[in-house]
């Protein structure tokens, strides 16, 4: 009997594709949550707009946060670490979490990440562009998604990263052997990685749309443009109607190439998150880690 | 060639689809009741059980799985699909199929760091690599199912007359046997 194994790892995020993992405070969020359909929760401190506004140092949640939010749902639960905070890693492998988010809405500890393949469990990691999801991948990540904009409930800055990964892995389509090794060396990352992310004509592991999801219709676009599935942050408790906005958005990750159900879903669901314009920002959390 | 629907409503479908594309096999998805014309075997694939039953709940797709099951239609279902088709879920009220008569506790293994691979003997198929993730356990069955395969005497793969059911994920391995063997089920019930 094996434990641990890098397919047992991917498998996880397999088993959670096209659904919606939310953020969530509290015991009583997470059971909305999962009422609601979620597929997984992330146990946090405080959801991304409120670290935004909280300022200081963002860490890691207190372990009782995430063990209330552990004992309240069935469903996986999912916490986030520093970058680079290897122990704070391994605090949330002793309390069991499903999935650990080395993730660049905390303050991070250390300019290179996790050696992530020292752990028994998983990690996710955010990425902008080809070479920093594959950087990520080779440092042991079993699920990539969108670093987009945290906390903004602005969609613009995930769209333009899942497409500049697709695009950079299309651009990979018709590259000489040279140039795959060139492309390995720019990103940082093995040939081999380059070559199977070459002939799979997708990342080797499950990606998922993060950072600015507000509305069913965000979940949609996002699925629409290939994503296998949705974090929402603050979208869905910072909004006027969190469990039936929390609903509705679940309903457009399943059905998101059917627009009369998103419309059907979207009615009615009242004022989604305020959101902030990206140019207006202070800090750009997608900047921390490459 | 029987016409094999996937349920697609969350979770690993796309693993049991290329599945049963290596199988050739008419394949097609399911998400809404109508979707489910002409289907004779339909696989329930691994995901999050509450969120599959919760969605199949809010448009009608469990009542009409039930009706095309009593018409004739073989299921399939792996881990949240054993779940889902269970009639006890021990411990819990969410929304399932209640077409199989098995008790069944969610996670029993324990959390993602308790997940496993192990080889698993299988009657009439042989060793087979079982891929475990948060898996259920099967506690108990009726009389008349068969129990194909066992881990620590727990059932791992069972089949009652024509539902299939198994804790693991034959999806995710490069096996198609388990596959194979259900469409040699949806063809015998034709």
């Amino acid at each position: 009997m094996q434990k641990g194994t890098y397919l047992l790892k991917k498998g996880l995020a397999e088993m959670l594709k096209n659904g919606v993992i939310m953020d969530v405070v509290n015991a009583q969020q997470a059971r909305i949550a999962e009422k609601a359909g979620a597929c997984a929760v992330m146990a946090l401190e405080r959801v991304p707009a409120d670290i935004r506004n909280a300022g200081g140092v963002a860490r890691m949640a207190d372990p009782l946060k995430i063990k209330e939010i552990m004992n309240a749902v069935t469903i996986p639960v999912m916490a986030k670490c520093r970058i680079g905070h290897f122990a704070e890693a391994r605090v949330l492998e002793a309390l069991g979490v499903d999935y650990i988010d080395e993730s660049e809405v905390l303050t991070p500890a250390d300019d290179s990440h996790i050696i992530k393949s020292d752990f028994k469990v998983p990690f996710v990691c955010g990425a902008r562009n080809l070479g920093e999801a594959l950087r990520r991948i080779e440092e042991g990540a079993a699920m990539i998604r969108t670093k987009g904009e945290a906390g903004t409930g602005n969609i613009i800055e995930a769209v333009k990263h899942v497409k500049c990964i697709r695009r950079e892995i299309e651009s990979l389509q018709d590259m000489t052997q040279k140039q795959f090794h060139e492309k390995a060396k720019e990103y940082g990352v093995s040939f081999d990685l380059i070559i199977q992310t070459k002939k799979l004509q997708k990342l080797p592991v499950v990606n998922f749309a993060a950072g600015g999801i507000a509305t069913p219709s965000d979940a949609a676009l996002m699925m629409l443009l290939g994503c296998d599935g949705i974090f929402v942050g603050s979208g869905i408790f910072k909004s006027q109607k969190p469990f039936e906005t929390a609903k509705a958005i679940v309903e457009a990750a399943t059905h998101f190439d059917r627009p009369q159900i998103i419309a059907k879903v979207s009615t009615g669901l009242g004022e989604a998150m305020k959101g902030l314009d990206i140019k207006k920002l202070e800090i750009r959390l997608q900047e921390r880690g490459n | 060639m029987p016409k094999i629907g996937v349920l697609a409503l969350q979770g690993d479908f796309s693993e049991h689809i290329k599945m049963l594309k290596k199988c050739n096999v008419n394949v097609c998805l399911v998400k809404l009741p109508e979707d489910l014309i002409d289907v004779q075997g339909l696989i329930i694939p691994g995901g999050e059980s509450t969120t599959i039953g919760n969605l199949m709940q809010r448009n009608g797709l469990n009542k009409e799985i039930t009706k095309k099951h009593k018409e004739g239609m073989i299921i399939y279902g792996s881990c949240a699909g054993a779940i889902l088709l269970a009639k006890d879920i021990i411990g819990s009220s969410q929304p399932r199929l209640n077409l199989l008569d098995i008790s069944i506790k969610r996670n029993d293994y324990g959390r993602q760091v308790d997940s496993f691979e192990a080889q698993l003997s299988i009657e009439k198929i042989g060793k087979f690599n079982g891929i475990f993730i948060r898996a259920p356990v099967i506690e108990q069955v009726s009389n008349g199912t068969k129990v194909l395969s066992r881990l620590n005497n727990n059932p791992v793969l069972i089949q009652d007359k024509n539902i299939l059911a198994s804790t693991f994920h034959p999806e995710l391995s490069n096996d198609k046997r388990i596959h194979e063997y259900f469409i040699k089920l949806t063809k015998n019930f034709l």
